[in-house]
């Protein structure tokens, strides 16, 4: 290959998302994240001798949800193999996976690569499967600990084609089925916890040429940042071998944050052969087209769907849209203040301003906000109505954050109503105009555009003077009226 | 039917199971004698036929979303030969 | 009273005869002194079982019993028991405390079965003598120097020996048929699915059942009645009716259709057991039952099937024996394939790692297809053969066994010759039906057994028949002179 060679990278990612059930998927041990090690971890999850599985139905349910959403097809007949390999983590010496006729198959997403183009990504399937425990490197002298709490929650795993051109589109691809499947109520989405993660496989080809490249599969993708950084890594890697004329080999490879690096994985060194089975231990799972119906009705409306709603009928801009329909607790967070206040605009700038800068300064996710929706839309209903402004908002705001109550509770106890009685504004005017004859004077000599600036000072004045009480429409209709006299 | 060293010692890695080298040939013999048996399926034509995992044609029950075990490590590790701090112990494994 | 069945001894304890702990102390001195010589017992489990004695005879002067309440049993060391020793027959589990009750287990307690130990078995159940046990194998009482079958040998040895009036015992590929024919006892394995396998240490999932082993066929149909039925923890186990397997077993077999597998006749089966058979069904015939001719026309290709099935899923179940989290573990590994290795290599027998590289092979890459899905196929071809006589037939009758039990270490070297044996007993485990193996006479002072087949789920209706014959013959009640 000369240095010249114009290089393709290919991706293909397997997202392992863990479904949100509350016990696992072959046992009624809980799921919940952070128990001390081992005590999660039940005869059935240990592979003791003598135990058998039991399929948790919200698992199914839940693979078949996520099928429908992505108009896959979800065959009636689904069963359960076992992928057999040895390592202290698994205890069975053995996975129950899917391998064939897995519960999902041919589905597709839909992405975006830039600001008018989209495409599409083919999801290959996605298959149930019981999640391994974890391994403790670094407590021990001479050892590993195992921990087998994480032992048997389920897993969906999520295959897609080798669609994705770059590291941007893989995370466009990742970022759509974290927001999907928070949608769906089918994956809490926490990728510190684990609960949403990915292997990318990666390869490069010479953008002529139609065979794929060997290609090297990158495990513990853990956040958008690294997964994009693993990948860039990779395919520089990737390029610079093939360059001087080395090769890529097939292997596992493991992203180093630290290093920004990806490196060979010594334990996976060896070339498996899993010896794929149906597992004798569970009969295959049917699925009806009346499971199928019941299960469609609950999806919820989707972010795509959503996006457009926003954009057509709320009149909302496609930044905001997408803004507001990253998750499902911020949609929903939206549609709730927009149901009390009919203001999609003035609710939108409030969640993307105020409210978001809160949430990121604090660290506080959205669904633990001490502000509510509902809190955030009464507000906004009283802007709306003029008993505050747009100003004294955001005192308000902040008082609710700090606790101090709703916002009602909050004008009154701190007397912030902003002043319509024109009476009382005029009084303030009057006074205003008073203390400031200079200005009164150079304003009445000035040209049209000059006036407009020097109204700007008057209501400033005014404003300082009411501690920003005083309806601003009113004020500046006042000072014109009186200073164009 | 006749199996190599290297087939025998690939099947032992795979199953995790150490071989003799002095055994080694009698493994090969002994397994080859059984693959023979084994093949003698070969003799009826099973193009038509459907495989059959489990010899009654169910479905499978499905559970309800239940936790319903408790933490029983105490109990469970009493059998485990090298526990510590609540974790199982094997030697040190470099990822 | 030790020659009583399970039956007697429920009426003796209702009568007052007799109390539970006396009756549970006298078996406990039997077993002692006899296990010496049999070996069928690899635990007796004297104190806890005097204990429960006396809890059922507390139990029954309440009047808060069962049937059974107080009688004793042996149990398979298979099934795990809560805070007994479960081995498997293996060294692997050679100090394995099991901290679960098997669902069987579980049943059997809360029936007030008062369990006497742990029987001998094949290692992991996969044997046809009793010999591959890491314990040493247990005896026929017949004559010590023959094998009592496998894998349940122990089961079939105690109860033969009047050590216990019933056991359990497992079947995957004959594993209670043919120590039950050994031994000249009754032994049902009921229909895949019909007794819960949790807790059951696995050999072959899809083949393994569990069942009991008696003196008589009532006394089968009596612990059905306890062990039959749905469990929650085995996704496998049948969701249908259980019935009073008592019910019917004074039904009359008259006009019964039995079918006679030709293939179970060939040039396999010794002359002598093939007449005995013959006898058993000319009493049969004397019954009312008609008999006619069937084929199972491949019967050859159970066994390579089955060597296929058995060992695959077997070399995945005994992958979690790595010396992590119980069982054998090897001293101080040096690094992590040492632990597997050795651990494994140290605390499996000779047979066990035979099959697991079998089942290994057949599993591994290129070979899927002409082993494993070959296999399948096989399986459903014979389930079909089944399926197209039992149209035909109520059940069929036959053989259980090739000849009579062999001596110690006459095949432990011949595996192949060792496989071949089991040729009229996996056909039932590969098409999950219910069979039984009933005594029907002796050759050279060994006992024969005639085993009867039937359709899924029809345990009552060959148990029935085998009650019948039981009436009309007292093969069931000889006892080796010596266990008198």
């Amino acid at each position: 290959m000369n240095k010249n060679t114009e290089w393709q990278t290919i991706i293909g990612l397997e997202i392992h998302a863990q479904l949100a059930t509350k016990s696992k998927i072959f046992s009624g041990s809980s799921t919940k994240y952070g128990a001390a090690p081992n005590t999660q971890a039940n005869a059935v999850d240990l592979g003791l001798p003598g135990v058998l599985p039991v399929i948790n139905e919200q698992a199914i349910f839940m693979a078949v949800k996520f099928g429908l959403a992505i108009g896959a097809e979800i065959p009636k007949k689904s069963i359960f193999a076992r992928k057999n390999y040895f390592y202290p983590d698994l205890p069975k010496g053995y996975q129950i996976s899917q391998f064939e006729l897995p519960i999902v198959s041919n589905g597709q997403i839909e992405i975006d690569i830039d600001e008018n183009n989209k495409k599409i990504i083919r999801i290959t399937r996605a298959h149930l499967e019981e999640d391994a425990g974890k391994s403790n490197h670094d407590d021990f002298l001479n050892n590993t600990g195992v921990d087998l709490n994480r032992a048997g929650n389920p897993l969906l795993e999520i295959v897609s084609e080798p669609d994705m051109n770059n590291a941007k589109e893989a995370v466009n691809y990742l970022k759509k089925i974290h927001s999907l499947v928070q949608y769906l109520k089918i994956c809490d989405g926490n990728m510190q916890e684990g609960s949403f993660r990915c292997d990318a496989n990666v390869s490069i080809r010479p953008i002529d040429k139609e065979e794929l490249g060997i290609r090297a599969e990158i495990k513990n993708l853990n956040s958008f940042k690294f997964i994009e950084a693993a990948i860039n890594y990779e395919v520089d890697r990737q390029i610079e071998l093939i360059e001087s004329g080395k090769k890529v080999v097939q292997e596992t490879r493991l992203y180093d944050p630290n290093k920004n690096e990806t490196r060979s994985m010594r334990s996976k060194e060896e070339a498996n052969d899993y010896r794929y089975f149906p597992d004798p231990d569970l009969l295959p799972i049917l699925i009806t087209d009346e499971t199928k119906k019941k299960i469609k009705e609950e999806i919820p409306e989707l972010p795509d769907i959503k996006r457009k709603r926003y954009i057509s009928e709320l009149d909302l801009s496609k930044y905001d849209s997408n803004n507001l329909t990253i998750n499902p607790d911020i949609a929903n967070y939206f549609e709730e203040t927009f149901r009390i206040t009919k203001e999609a605009k003035m609710c939108a700038n409030w969640i993307m301003g105020d409210l978001s800068a809160s949430l990121n300064k604090n660290n506080i996710n959205l669904k633990d906000s001490p502000v509510s929706a509902k809190m955030l839309g009464e507000m906004i209903n009283l802007i709306k109505n003029n008993t505050i402004s747009g100003k004294i908002a955001k005192v308000v705001f902040e008082a609710m954050w700090n606790g101090d109550g709703n916002a009602k509770e909050i004008i009154e106890n701190k007397n912030l109503q902003q002043v319509t009685d024109s009476k009382e504004i005029e009084k303030i005017v009057t006074e205003t105009i008073t203390e400031n004859k200079p200005q009164v004077e150079q304003y009445k000599n000035s040209s049209d555009e000059k006036k407009q600036k020097l109204i700007g000072f008057f209501v400033g004045k005014v404003m300082k003077k009411s501690k920003g009480k005083a309806n601003p429409s009113q004020v500046n209709e006042l000072l014109r009226k009186k200073l164009d006299n | 039917m006749s199996l190599d060293k290297s087939e025998i010692q690939n099947i032992a890695l795979l199953a995790r199971l150490t071989i003799d080298e002095d055994d080694i040939a009698s493994h090969c013999k002994e397994l080859a004698d059984i693959i023979d048996l084994i093949e003698k399926m070969n003799s009826v034509d099973t193009a038509s036929i459907e495989p059959l995992a489990h010899p009654l044609d169910l479905f499978s029950r499905l559970r309800t979303d239940n936790v319903t075990e408790k933490n029983e490590r105490e109990n469970f590790q009493a059998n485990a030969t090298e526990t510590k701090d609540g974790y199982y112990l094997v030697p040190k494994v470099i990822e | 009273m030790h020659q009583s069945t399970l039956a007697e001894l429920s009426s003796a304890l209702e009568s007052k005869k007799i109390s539970s702990e006396e009756l549970i102390r006298g078996y406990i001195e039997r077993c002692k002194k006899h296990n010496v010589s049999l070996n069928c017992f690899i635990t007796i489990t004297e104190d806890e079982a005097i204990k429960k004695a006396k809890i059922a005879d507390k139990n029954r002067a309440r009047g808060n019993h069962t049937l059974l309440t107080g009688v004793p049993v042996a149990q398979k060391d298979i099934f795990c028991t809560n805070g007994v020793k479960t081995t498997c027959g293996s060294k692997m589990l050679s100090n394995f405390i099991a901290p679960y009750d098997a669902t069987l287990v579980k049943k059997m307690n809360e029936n007030g079965f008062v369990m006497l130990g742990k029987t001998n078995m094949d290692e992991f159940a996969m044997g046809s003598s009793n010999e591959t046990s890491f314990f040493g194998p247990a005896k026929n009482p017949w004559n010590n120097d023959n094998v009592p079958g496998g894998s349940s040998g122990g089961s079939a040895s105690a109860v033969a020996a009047r050590l216990c009036p019933a056991a359990t015992g497992t079947d995957t590929g004959g594993s209670i048929r043919q120590p039950a024919s050994f031994c000249g006892i009754t032994g049902l394995k009921p229909t895949y699915g019909r007794v819960s396998r949790y807790g059951m240490i696995a050999f072959a999932s899809s083949l393994d059942q569990g069942g009991p082993m008696a003196q008589t066929a009532e006394d089968v149909a009596l612990i059905m009645n306890v062990i039959a039925g749905y469990d929650g923890n085995d996704s496998t186990s049948a969701n249908n009716k259980i019935e009073d397997y008592t019910k019917n077993l004074n039904d009359s077999i008259k006009g019964l259709k039995i079918g006679l597998p030709q293939q179970y006749f060939d040039k396999n089966l010794n002359n002598d057991v093939a007449n005995l058979v013959e006898n058993g069904i000319k009493e049969l015939e004397k019954l009312g039952a008609k008999f006619i001719d069937v084929d199972l026309p491949h019967t050859e290709l159970s066994i390579p099937a089955y060597y296929v099935v058995a060992p695959a899923e077997c070399s995945s179940n005994l992958s979690r024996y790595d010396g992590i989290r119980f069982g054998h573990r090897c001293n101080e590994p040096k690094d992590l394939k040492d632990l597997y290795c050795r651990s494994r290599q140290e605390g499996f027998g000779k047979e066990v790692k035979r099959r697991i590289m079998i089942g290994t092979y057949v599993l591994s890459a290129g070979y899927y297809d002409a082993y494993y899905l070959k296999a399948q196929k096989v399986r459903q071809i014979i389930r079909n053969d089944f399926k197209e006589v039992f149209d035909k037939v109520d059940l069929l009758a036959g053989p259980t066994t090739t000849g009579t039990a062999f001596r110690l270490n006459e095949k432990l070297n011949d595996p192949i010759s060792m496989y071949l044996s089991d040729i009229y007993t996996v056909s039932a485990n590969l098409a999950g039906l219910p069979a039984i193996s009933i005594p029907s006479g002796f050759i050279n002072e060994l006992p024969v057994g005639m085993q009867l087949i039937g359709n899924h789920f029809q345990e009552s209706l060959i148990i029935n028949v085998a009650h019948q014959y039981q009436k009309a013959t007292d093969w069931h009640k000889k006892i080796p002179k010596k266990y008198e």
